[in-house]
């Protein structure tokens, strides 16, 4: 087990937990955090430096909420990191899409790219922008309120940005790195093959072992936890449950929308 | 290719229930990763979350775990069911219930949607209500296995608990009960882990089945005993992970070898290599299946009719 060694609140929902601990960690892996008494669950890491590593937390449910009020010195478990994350990609011509929470796990990967990556960043409102002044490189903010930044969906500005990529003969983009709402990474999916881009985005489900044998989070014929949760464009044309199923706890498939509004309960 | 309980399968792996089995995807995927044999996970007779984590640990020479037996029911598996008519696998459905009739219940209805096998877990130490109470006592076990054999027209596997004072006078009851197969042997213990930082038990149910290499000598044992005690075939597991261990297995008695924590040790694709493994091993001694199964019991003394047919 792990003390707290910071607690860092970026608003009313979001706080970072940060652990004076080396990792081997490769970005969108994720660990197993361990509130003894009440649960165990899966976040990404969303801080990463030779002898500290943190994770984001939105308080919405009973785990984060308890965890979110966790303070300095607390005892908190950890297993892992787990799964296979992004492969970092030097080159300038590569887009960041992050929407909400989802901008967690792809921070440290930002951290390590080209500092001329194309970064977009999409919340609910100016309120719920993650890390506003964390990052040296330049990004594009959309809410969906229009308090800051474009006022609409991330996917509309990727869309900009490759078609002006190609109105002036620029060079495409040759990685696109997501995470968000899965109707996001979906959408993003599609874009890019449309446009022969591939991507990498991570996927979430109800987890158990975080190691790859209970089954618990399969997704069609991949199992999110050691297969993912980061997938490539190759994988995600073969996962039939991409964007449609879910299972709960039980191990009833469900779709999406049933899945997550359970989830963010729990 | 090889014969089993009248079904034809490409090799004797089989992988264990509880172990990924959660959708039609994944038991294709490992059925073409080399598994024989897949086992669905356990059906229960109404959904069911199973336990709060932390469930799964790994202790390196094997693991804990208290899952459960979640399940979504057996009335709420339409679409798996509808996924499954169609399969290029054999599969095994492991059941379970609180009563006999519960088992009864599930069994008769699983039997329509035609897996190759029934395999009733009486087995699990992780539930208070379900499964294990039945596998250490013979007359309840007896009773469990002669209910369901009479509202199914599949081949029966009863699945046992090394926590049986003694597993092979179980098996036998099963046998006489109408059992086609015995599948051995669930989790042991159950044992603890407690984390001394916290101090309190880390599994949210504080007590779990033991799996993986730290368990294959009283899975060993136990196949032993029930291979000198039955005829039936014995599907043998607990702690398998290398093509040696299966080669061990087999001799103790087994004819169908299953896996299950190596998927963690060894990733996905363990069953093509213990496949490989087990094969290179015969070869290079210059026997077969038929020849080393049971052969630890000595070629004089052995009692045994069954096995792979």
């Amino acid at each position: 087990m792990l003390r707290v060694a910071q607690k860092e609140v970026h608003s009313r929902d979001f706080a970072s937990l940060y652990f004076d601990h080396s990792l081997d960690f490769q970005p969108g892996q994720f660990v197993m955090v361990w509130i003894p008494g009440i649960d165990e669950k899966p976040y990404t890491i969303s801080y990463h430096k030779k002898n500290r590593f943190g994770i984001t937390l939105e308080a919405k449910g009973i785990f984060s909420q308890k965890a979110v009020g966790l303070k300095p010195g607390d005892l908190v478990g950890f297993r892992g990191p787990f799964g296979n994350g992004f492969t970092p990609m030097s080159s300038p011509d590569i887009a960041i899409v992050a929407g909400g929470c989802g901008m967690a796990p792809l921070a440290p990967l930002v951290e390590i790219l080209d500092k001329n990556i194309f970064f977009i960043q999409g919340a609910r409102s100016r309120e719920f922008i993650l890390y506003p002044h964390r990052f040296e490189t330049q990004r594009q903010i959309c809410t969906d309120d229009g308090s800051e930044g474009h006022k609409g969906f991330v996917t509309e500005l990727l869309e900009q940005e490759i078609e002006i990529r190609k109105k002036k003969g620029k060079k495409p983009l040759e990685m696109i790195y997501a995470c968000g709402p899965e109707i996001m990474m979906h959408r993003i999916f599609m874009i890019c093959e449309d446009n022969k881009i591939p991507c990498q985005v991570s996927l979430e489900r109800y987890m158990r072992c975080g190691f790859g044998v209970c089954g618990a989070c399969v997704c069609g014929e991949q199992v999110v936890c050691k297969d993912g949760p980061v997938f490539e464009s190759k994988t995600l044309r073969t996962m039939a449950d991409f964007n449609t199923l879910a299972l709960l706890k039980s191990g009833k498939p469900v779709d999406l929308a049933q899945y997550f509004s359970w989830r963010c309960q729990s | 290719m090889m014969k089993f309980l009248g079904r034809t399968l490409k090799n004797p792996l089989v992988l264990a229930s509880g172990v990924l089995g959660n959708n039609s995807g994944i038991l294709k995927r490992v059925h073409k990763n080399g598994c024989g044999l897949v086992t669905m996970k356990s059906i229960g007779p109404a959904p069911r979350d199973g336990h709060k984590n932390p469930t799964v640990i790994d202790l390196g020479h094997g693991m804990i775990n208290a899952v459960g037996l979640p399940s979504p029911g057996y009335l709420h598996m339409e679409e798996e069911w509808k996924d499954l008519e169609q399969r290029d696998f054999p599969l095994i459905a492991s059941i379970y219930g609180g009563s006999v009739q519960e088992y009864q219940a599930v069994a008769a209805f699983v039997s329509e949607k035609k897996p190759d096998f029934i395999e009733i877990n009486i087995s699990c130490p992780n539930s208070e209500q379900h499964g294990m109470v039945f596998g250490v006592n013979e007359q309840s076990s007896f009773d469990v296995v002669s209910a369901v054999k009479k509202v199914i027209d599949l081949p029966l596997i009863a699945k046992l608990t090394p926590q049986a004072p003694d597993i092979a006078k179980i098996a036998k009851a099963c046998e006489d009960a109408g059992a086609d197969a015995i599948c051995a042997i669930n989790t042991a213990g159950p044992g603890m882990v407690i984390d001394i930082e916290a101090r309190m038990p880390v599994l949210a149910f504080q007590k779990g089945g033991l799996s993986g290499p730290m368990i294959r000598p009283i899975a060993i044992r136990c196949v032993y005993d029930i291979y000198k005690a039955v005829s039936i075939p014995i599907i043998g597991l607990g702690g398998v992970t290398t093509g040696k261990d299966a080669v061990e297995m087999i001799m103790a008695g087994a004819s169908l070898v299953g896996i299950g924590s190596a998927v963690h040790y060894r990733g996905i694709n363990v069953f093509q290599e213990v496949n490989n493994e087990l094969e290179a091993w015969l070869r290079d001694h210059d026997t077969t299946m038929e020849d080393i199964q049971g052969a630890a019991h000595g070629k004089i003394s052995v009692p045994h009719k069954g096995g792979a047919q």
